[in-house]
C-alpha cells in the first residue's frame, strides 16, 4: 500500500508543480498578486508530496519490501540499516527522487526566505523551478518510476552495489545532488530577470548567497568523491578524469567563475549579461551532467542504469530548458549591458581573466570528455583520454589562475595604482619562490620547474590570501575590520592554497609498489618496513573477508598497524578491497590486498603519499570560506530591507 | 548577428551531437573487426588433454559458441550455471577457450562446477586472445556453420541474451552486424 501512495504523491506533486509553474509566471505578467500568491503556497505542497513519496520509498527499504522491484534490486535482508537508507539513492530511479526532493527544497528555501524580493520577482524564480519540478516529476513518473512492483514479490534482494556499502558514498550522493540543484536557484535568478528585462546590482546581491551555498555544498560533495575513491576503489588515486567526475567537475569550475562574476555585477555593476551566461551555463551543465552519467552515452566506471529512452527524455528536456534559456538570452541579454569602464589594472581585469580562464578549463574538460564520443561517431574506433592529457591540459590554465588570484585578491575596484600594488607584492613574492625551492629540495630532495611552479604558487596564494585577515587581526582599536565576505573570499583561497601544495607533493613524491607478501614476511617500499603479522579470516553482516595485519615500521620503530581487507559480499560474489591506511597530515601509509598469487601470498600495494590529505583538506577550507561569506550582514539586513529601491553602493572592498 | 547569438549556436550544435551520439546504439557493444569475417585460425592444446589439439575446423558444420573463461574470472563464475543449462539443453555445441590461467585450477574448477563444454582450449599466454580481440572475460562469440563469426557479447550472458541476440541470430539467418 505505501508504494503505492507514493506514486500516488509524486502525481499529485506533479499537478501542484504545474501550478507553481504557470500562475506565477501569468501572475507575474499581468501583475495579477493573486496568482502570483499561489507561487509559495503550491511551491510547500509539492515538497510535502515528494517528501511523502521520498519517505513511502525509504520505509520500502528499510521494511525490506522486496514487493517493489526497485528494493529487490539494490536491497538485501542482511544490509546494515544505514545502507538501506543510502541504497534509496544507490541506483537511478532513487537518486532521481532524490534530486526532485532536494529541487523541492531548493524551491521551499527561496520561497521562505525571498520575502525580500520583489513580488514578481520572487513569483518568476519560483515559476522558473516550478518547470524545472515539472520536467523531473515527469522524467520519473514517465521513465523511471521507483515503486513499480515486482510480481511474485522477491524472497530476498539483490543487494546494494558492494561499492556503495561504505559511508562516504552514503552521503556523497546528497552533497552533490544538492550542489547541482544549487545552481537551479541561480539559473532561475537568471531567467526572472531576463523575463522582467531588469538586471541591478541587487539582483547579483540576491543571487550570491544562493550561488555559494549551491557551490559549497559541490565542493564538499566532489571532494567526498575523491576521497571515496581513494580508499575504496584501492588504486590509491585521488582524481581519474572519469567521465562522471568531470561531469560534476565542470559545473564546479564554472560555479566558481559564476561566484567571481556575480562579485563584479554586484559591486561594480558590470559583467551583467556575462554573469548571465555563467549562470545559464553552470546549471546546464548539471544537466549536462545528468544526461551523459544516466544515457549510457559515455561508457564509465560509474554506469548507472543505462537506458536510451531515458536519454532521449533527459537531452529533449535539456533542449528546451537550455535553448529557451539561450534564446532569452540573445533577445534579452544585449540591452543589459552597462559601459562603466575600468582601469587596465582593476580588480575588474583580475575576474575576468579568472573568468577567461575557468571557463577555458571547463571548454578542455569537455573536449576531453567528449572526443572519444566524436571519434567513436567518426570512425567507429573506441578510445579512451586518460589523466595524461587531462593533467597537461589542465595545467595550462590553472598556473596563471592561481599567480593572478594572488594578485586580483589585492587589486581595488576601477583602478589601482600600480607603486603602491607592486609593494604588496614584494614579500609575498619572496616568500613563495623561497619556499618553492625550499619545500622540494629540504623536506622532499628532489626538485624540477614543476614542483618549484607547483609550491611557490600555493605558497604565494597562502601567503597572500594571509595579509588581509592578519591586517584586521592586528589592526588598531575601533578601525573596521575585516568584513565576513572578505574574510570568506581569503580562506576559500587559502584552501585552494592548501589543495595546490597537496596536489604537487603527492603528485611528484607519492610512492607506489607492488610486491608480494606472505605472513611472516617484510617487504620495504619509500623507506618503510611493511611486515605481514598475520593473515586471518574476518566475518562481516553481509560479507566474508581475509583480512592481513600489517605492522609498518620507520628504522625498526612501529609507526602504525593497519587492516587492509578483501571481502567477498555474499549476494553480489564481487571481491571487494578495503584498504588500510594510515592517515596523516604529513603522509598517508595505505596498504591494499591485490590477488592471491598462492597459497598465502598476496600481491600487495603499498603506497606512500605525502600531503594528500591537504587535497581534501583544501577542499573543506573552500567550503567553509563559502559559508563564512555568506554569513556577511548585508544579505541578512537584504532579507529585511523591504523594496528599499537604493541600489548597491560599491564599496572599496568585497 | 549580435554576439549573444553565439551561445545557443554553440549549444545547439552539441545537442545536435548528443543525439547522434544516442542514436549511434549501444555504447557498451564494443565493436569487434572480426563479425562478419571467417573466425580466427588458432591451433591450440586441450585443457584436459594437453596431447589433444583444437583449432578452427573443430567448430565447423553447426552453429558453435565459443566462450573465454578464467578461473580467476568472477564472472565467468556467474555465468557458469547458465552455461550448464545450455549444455544440458543440448542448444548449441559450447567450446572453451581458458585463457591466462593455471591448467591445474582450470581443471579443479570444471569439476567442482561442471563442465558445459565439449571441449576447452587452453590459452596460458593470452596470444590466441590477442588473435580473437579478446578485451576480458567472459566474452562469447557466436560462430556460424561456414565458421564465420556472426555475434560477439561482452559479459555474462543470461537467458535474455541469449534469447534477444543468440537465438535470433542463429534462426534468422544471422544477419551480422
Amino acid at each position: 500500500m505505501l508504494p503505492e501512495i507514493g506514486q500516488f504523491s509524486l502525481i499529485l506533486a506533479l499537478s501542484l508543480a504545474i501550478c507553481q509553474t504557470v500562475l506565477p509566471l501569468i501572475g507575474a505578467h499581468r501583475g495579477d498578486a493573486a496568482m502570483m500568491g499561489v507561487a509559495r503556497t503550491a511551491a510547500t505542497g509539492q515538497f510535502l508530496f515528494v517528501a511523502v513519496a521520498f519517505g513511502c520509498l525509504t520505509y520500502a527499504f528499510l521494511a525490506d519490501d522486496f514487493s517493489v522491484l526497485y528494493v529487490a534490486n539494490h536491497s538485501q535482508l542482511a544490509l546494515p540499516d544505514l545502507y538501506k537508507v543510502s541504497a534509496v539513492w544507490g541506483a537511478h530511479e532513487g537518486s532521481l527522487l532524490l534530486w526532485i526532493f532536494i529541487l523541492a527544497a531548493w524551491t521551499v528555501a527561496v520561497a521562505r526566505f525571498s520575502s525580500g524580493l520583489p513580488e514578481a520577482f520572487a513569483a518568476r524564480v519560483i515559476g522558473v523551478l516550478g518547470f524545472l519540478s515539472v520536467g523531473f516529476l515527469l522524467f520519473a513518473i514517465l521513465t523511471s518510476n521507483p515503486f513499480d512492483r515486482l510480481v511474485p514479490a522477491a524472497v530476498d534482494g539483490g543487494d546494494l552495489n558492494p561499492l556503495l556499502q561504505d559511508p562516504g558514498l552514503a552521503i556523497h550522493p546528497p552533497l552533490l545532488y544538492i550542489g547541482y540543484v544549487g545552481f537551479s536557484v541561480a539559473f532561475a535568478f537568471a531567467i526572472a530577470a531576463m523575463i522582467s528585462g531588469d538586471l541591478d546590482q541587487k539582483w547579483a546581491k540576491w543571487t550570491r548567497p544562493w550561488t555559494t551555498v549551491a557551490w559549497l555544498f559541490l565542493t564538499l560533495g566532489i571532494a567526498l568523491g575523491s576521497w571515496w575513491a581513494y580508499y575504496e576503489l584501492g588504486w590509491g588515486g585521488w582524481w581519474f578524469w572519469d567521465a562522471v567526475e568531470n561531469a560534476s567537475f565542470m559545473p564546479w569550475l564554472i560555479g566558481t567563475a559564476l561566484i567571481h562574476s556575480l562579485a563584479v555585477t554586484e559591486k561594480r555593476g558590470l559583467f551583467k549579461s556575462w554573469t548571465l551566461l555563467l549562470a545559464i551555463s553552470a546549471f546546464s551543465l548539471s544537466l549536462l551532467g545528468t544526461f551523459l552519467v544516466r544515457s549510457g552515452i559515455i561508457v564509465s566506471v560509474h554506469a548507472f542504469a543505462t537506458d536510451p529512452t531515458r536519454g532521449f527524455f533527459i537531452l529533449t528536456f535539456l533542449a528546451v530548458v537550455v535553448i529557451g534559456a539561450l534564446i532569452l538570452y540573445a533577445w534579452r541579454a544585449p540591452s543589459m549591458d552597462s559601459d562603466v569602464g575600468f582601469g587596465l589594472l582593476s580588480r575588474e581585469t583580475f575576474l575576468l581573466l579568472n573568468n577567461v580562464l575557468l571557463v577555458v578549463a571547463t571548454t578542455l574538460v569537455l573536449i576531453g570528455t567528449l572526443s572519444p564520443l566524436v571519434v567513436e561517431m567518426a570512425t567507429g574506433e573506441k578510445i579512451s583520454i586518460g589523466p595524461p592529457w587531462f593533467n597537461v591540459a589542465f595545467l595550462v590554465p590553472m598556473i596563471p589562475l592561481v599567480i593572478l588570484l594572488g594578485m586580483g585578491m589585492h587589486t581595488a575596484w576601477r583602478t589601482q595604482k600600480s607603486d603602491s600594488w607592486v609593494r604588496v607584492f614584494k614579500i609575498p613574492a619572496i616568500i613563495a619562490v623561497l619556499l618553492g625551492v625550499v619545500i622540494p629540495l629540504m623536506i622532499y630532495g628532489r626538485i624540477s620547474i614543476l614542483l618549484v611552479v607547483g609550491c611557490a604558487a600555493a605558497v604565494w596564494i597562502v601567503v597572500s590570501s594571509l595579509i588581509l585577515p592578519v591586517r584586521s587581526l592586528l589592526r588598531e582599536k575601533g578601525t573596521a575590520g575585516i568584513t565576513r565576505s572578505a574574510l570568506g573570499m581569503c580562506i576559500a583561497h587559502l584552501g585552494m592554497g592548501s589543495f595546490v601544495l597537496g596536489a604537487t607533493i603527492v603528485s611528484a613524491f607519492g610512492v607506489e609498489s607492488d610486491q608480494a607478501l606472505t605472513p611472516g614476511g617484510s617487504i620495504e617500499a619509500a623507506g618503510y618496513e611493511f611486515h605481514m603479522a598475520e593473515l586471518r579470516n574476518v566475518q562481516g553482516p553481509n560479507f566474508s573477508a581475509i583480512e592481513a595485519v600489517i605492522e609498518i615500521r620507520d628504522d625498526g620503530d612501529l609507526v602504525a598497524t593497519v587492516l587492509p581487507q578483501k571481502r567477498q559480499y555474499l549476494v553480489q560474489k564481487s571481491p571487494m578491497t578495503e584498504a588500510g591506511i594510515r592517515a596523516g597530515l604529513d603522509k598517508d601509509l595505505f596498504v591494499a590486498l591485490g590477488d592471491q598469487l598462492g597459497n598465502n601470498t598476496w600481491s600487495v600495494r603499498v603506497q606512500y603519499k605525502p600531503l594528500i590529505r591537504l587535497i581534501w583538506l583544501g577542499a573543506l577550507i573552500m567550503a567553509l570560506g563559502g559559508l563564512i561569506a555568506i554569513s556577511d550582514r548585508r544579505y541578512r539586513v537584504n532579507v529585511r530591507e523591504k523594496a528599499v529601491s537604493e541600489t548597491g553602493e560599491a564599496e572599496a572592498t568585497a | 548577428m549580435n554576439r549573444f547569438v553565439w551561445p545557443l549556436i554553440a549549444v545547439a550544435g552539441l545537442l545536435v551531437f548528443l543525439v547522434m551520439g544516442l542514436r549511434h546504439g549501444d555504447p557498451r557493444a564494443l565493436p569487434s573487426p572480426f563479425i562478419g569475417k571467417p573466425a580466427p585460425e588458432f591451433e591450440l592444446p586441450t585443457l584436459k588433454i594437453p596431447e589433444v589439439s583444437i583449432g578452427t575446423e573443430t567448430f565447423a558444420g553447426d552453429y558453435a559458441l565459443v566462450n573465454v573463461w578464467a578461473t580467476w574470472c568472477v564472472m565467468c563464475r556467474a555465468e557458469h550455471p547458465f552455461l550448464l543449462e545450455l549444455a544440458a539443453a543440448r542448444a548449441i555445441p559450447i567450446y572453451g577457450i581458458n585463457w591466462r590461467d593455471s591448467r591445474v585450477e582450470a581443471i579443479r574448477w570444471l569439476d567442482d562446477l561442471g563442465d558445459p563444454y565439449l571441449a576447452s582450449a587452453y590459452d596460458a599466454d593470452g596470444r590466441v586472445g590477442i588473435d580473437w580481440g579478446v578485451y576480458g572475460a567472459p566474452e562469447t562469440f557466436l560462430v556460424d556453420p561456414e565458421g564465420t563469426v556472426i555475434y560477439k557479447h561482452l559479459g555474462p550472458l543470461d537467458p535474455v541474451i541469449w534469447q534477444r541476440e543468440f537465438v535470433a541470430r542463429m534462426s534468422g539467418g544471422g544477419q551480422a552486424e
